[in-house]
């Protein structure tokens, strides 16, 4: 209710920021059909022009891209459906059973969600090594899935579940785990869809781990790719490299205009994750 | 028959919790507690050749005499004190707009400003340092068309540092605007309705009303930030590597070198939990202004 500034300056102050927060996405997708030399000219033409199946092209040749992105599909996906499974399981069994030692072994899970990842970095890459996973989805997958915020976000959303129906559908025979499926999980849909969005954006962008874990051309996932046709030393085609980035952005982008304002919820609820 | 069927039952209850849990405890115990007690052995230990050597407090000792970690630390913390106030200032002005009364569209603003942190890191720090190029990148085209000269943005230690800042603030202001929003959406407009009877102009009203209301939203959305920047990499690591002279060298890309660069797994180790005593300690002062009353 702030009638004191004039509501065109907020226009004019929220639509500016609009424009700076769409740019780089819209340079990103033009920039996908220029020649290279168009992406560095002074005279910078904001106009698509037609080089875009070159670029492809030159993606290709230089980085194995289909396998790479299935790599990023394969793993992501993966990833996801995993985390709903193991993280609701586990959210669930902390909050709806009472045994010996529960709330001890919560508060210790609790605890690693301070640690930085960075701490687990090099005896992980120690144990991928033995294991002999570099190179291969479950190094990336496994490890993500000890991650203790699905755990905890999932908890949060049980925790208002009432006992009385978990009780009644117990009282008429039903197992715990078909009451859990069939009674307990529809009714949590808000809070699944939460859970795999974020877990889906974060694997989909995922870098630091892939680029200790995976150095084999076609075992990258498109981050990883796209890093490595940039890095220094490395002379490749800007056009190109903006093609992968496109191939990058787009899932991302589609399921955002698709659920965007589950979407928006979904990344808020990752706001606790510090 | 009876008996049988309760006992059957009582043992389901006592294996129920034990199902829901085992994957989860079995995946955390093998790939989150194992490291977590393996890299403390780490950081007392020399690794080379898959032979670990116990060498006490050396790597400790080496990190707390080595300049170029401190300046890693350094660099982190410019990057913070300067990026962070500035960003959360933005989050705030954004928010309250996007939440003022007047504005029609406020799902389209949300969804335009909240859109940047949709891009994965790797891509947009790709465009951010084709946008800085020095050969005639974008930046340097707006400045060399507006009559100013253009600059080498990754060529000096300042200007680099300060490309990491609008990069990192480009992609984060968004989204903390929209908490400052979700927020603000709890704040009653009566405040503000009996704060414009009182004359309080709008510049009075967020410093007496938008910023106490939302004190704990901006606390969580600052360690929020501070928690992201001190872990800052993949911006690094894309557009600097940590260059020109270390001069955005941070902790993390310092830590990711000594360990898959150098393979000097015991000091990565031990830098590493120098990271996670500083994020610890601020966490608990995260927890304590959290539980202070405004």
């Amino acid at each position: 209710m702030r009638k004191l500034i004039p509501k065109t300056v907020i226009y004019i102050v929220l639509t500016v920021a609009s424009i700076i927060a769409l740019f780089p996405f819209f340079w990103t997708f033009v920039a996908a059909t220029h020649t290279e030399s168009q992406i560095f000219n002074l005279h910078y033409t904001f106009i698509p022009q037609g080089n875009i199946i070159i670029n492809l092209k030159n993606l290709q040749l230089a980085m194995p891209i289909w396998n790479n992105l299935f790599n990023s599909v394969f793993i992501t996906v993966v990833y996801t459906v995993l985390i709903l499974v193991v993280d609701s399981m586990a959210g669930y069994g902390f909050t709806k059973f009472r045994f010996k030692g529960r709330d001890i072994i919560f508060f210790g899970c609790l605890a690693t969600m301070m640690i930085p990842q960075q701490v687990t970095m090099v005896p992980l890459f120690i144990q991928m090594t033995k294991f002999h996973w570099v190179n291969s989805p479950q190094a990336i997958i496994l490890p993500g899935l000890a991650a203790f915020f699905g755990v905890f976000l999932m908890r949060q959303n049980f925790e208002s579940f009432p006992d009385e129906l978990i009780e009644s559908a117990r009282i008429d025979g039903s197992g715990e785990l078909r009451t859990f499926i069939s009674i307990v999980a529809p009714a949590m849909k808000p809070a699944f869809a939460a859970l795999g969005i974020l877990s889906f954006v974060a694997q989909w962008g995922n870098y630091m781990w892939p680029l200790i874990v995976l150095n084999a051309n076609k075992s990258y996932t498109l981050p990883l790719t796209l890093s490595m046709l940039v890095a220094p030393g490395n002379v490749i085609d800007y056009g190109a490299v903006m093609v992968g980035a496109v191939l990058a952005l787009l899932p991302v982008l589609i399921f955002f205009l698709i659920f965007q304002k589950n979407f928006i919820n979904g990344m808020m609820s990752g706001a606790v994750k510090g | 028959m009876e008996g049988v069927q309760t006992l059957d039952f009582k043992i389901r209850r006592r294996l129920a919790p034990i199902i829901f849990l085992a994957p989860f405890i079995i995946v955390f115990l093998v790939f989150m507690v194992y490291p977590i007690f393996y890299s403390i052995v780490l950081s007392f230990t020399k690794f080379s050749g898959g032979m670990t050597t116990f060498v006490g407090i050396q790597n400790f000792k080496y990190l707390l005499t080595e300049q170029l970690f401190y300046q890693s630390l350094f660099n982190t913390l410019l990057i913070l004190v300067i990026q962070v106030p500035i960003m959360t200032l933005l989050a705030m002005i954004f928010g309250s707009l996007m939440n003022s009364a007047l504005v029609r569209f406020r799902g389209l603003f949300r969804m335009f400003i909240f859109m940047p942190v949709l891009i994965d890191a790797v891509s947009y720090s790709i465009v951010f340092s084709l946008f800085f190029n020095a050969n005639n990148g974008f930046i340097n085209g707006i400045l060399t068309g507006i009559g100013l000269p253009a600059q080498d943005w990754f060529g000096s230690g300042n200007l680099a540092i300060i490309v990491i800042m609008i990069a990192v603030t480009w992609r984060w202001t968004g989204y903390n605007s929209v908490i400052m929003l979700a927020g603000l959406q709890n704040v009653s407009n009566d405040l503000y309705e009996a704060a414009s009877i009182d004359g309080a102009n709008t510049f009075v009203q967020f410093i007496k009303i938008t910023i106490p209301q939302l004190r704990p939203v901006i606390i969580f959305s600052v360690f929020n930030s501070i928690n992201g920047t001190l872990q800052l990499f993949t911006e690094i690591n894309l557009m600097t590597q940590g260059g020109p002279a270390n001069s955005t060298m941070t902790i993390v890309e310092y830590l990711y070198r000594t360990g898959f660069r150098d393979f000097n797994f015991g000091v990565a180790s031990a830098g590493s939990y120098i990271l996670a005593i500083i994020i610890a300690v601020l966490t608990l002062i995260q927890m304590r202004a959290m539980r202070e009353k405004a």
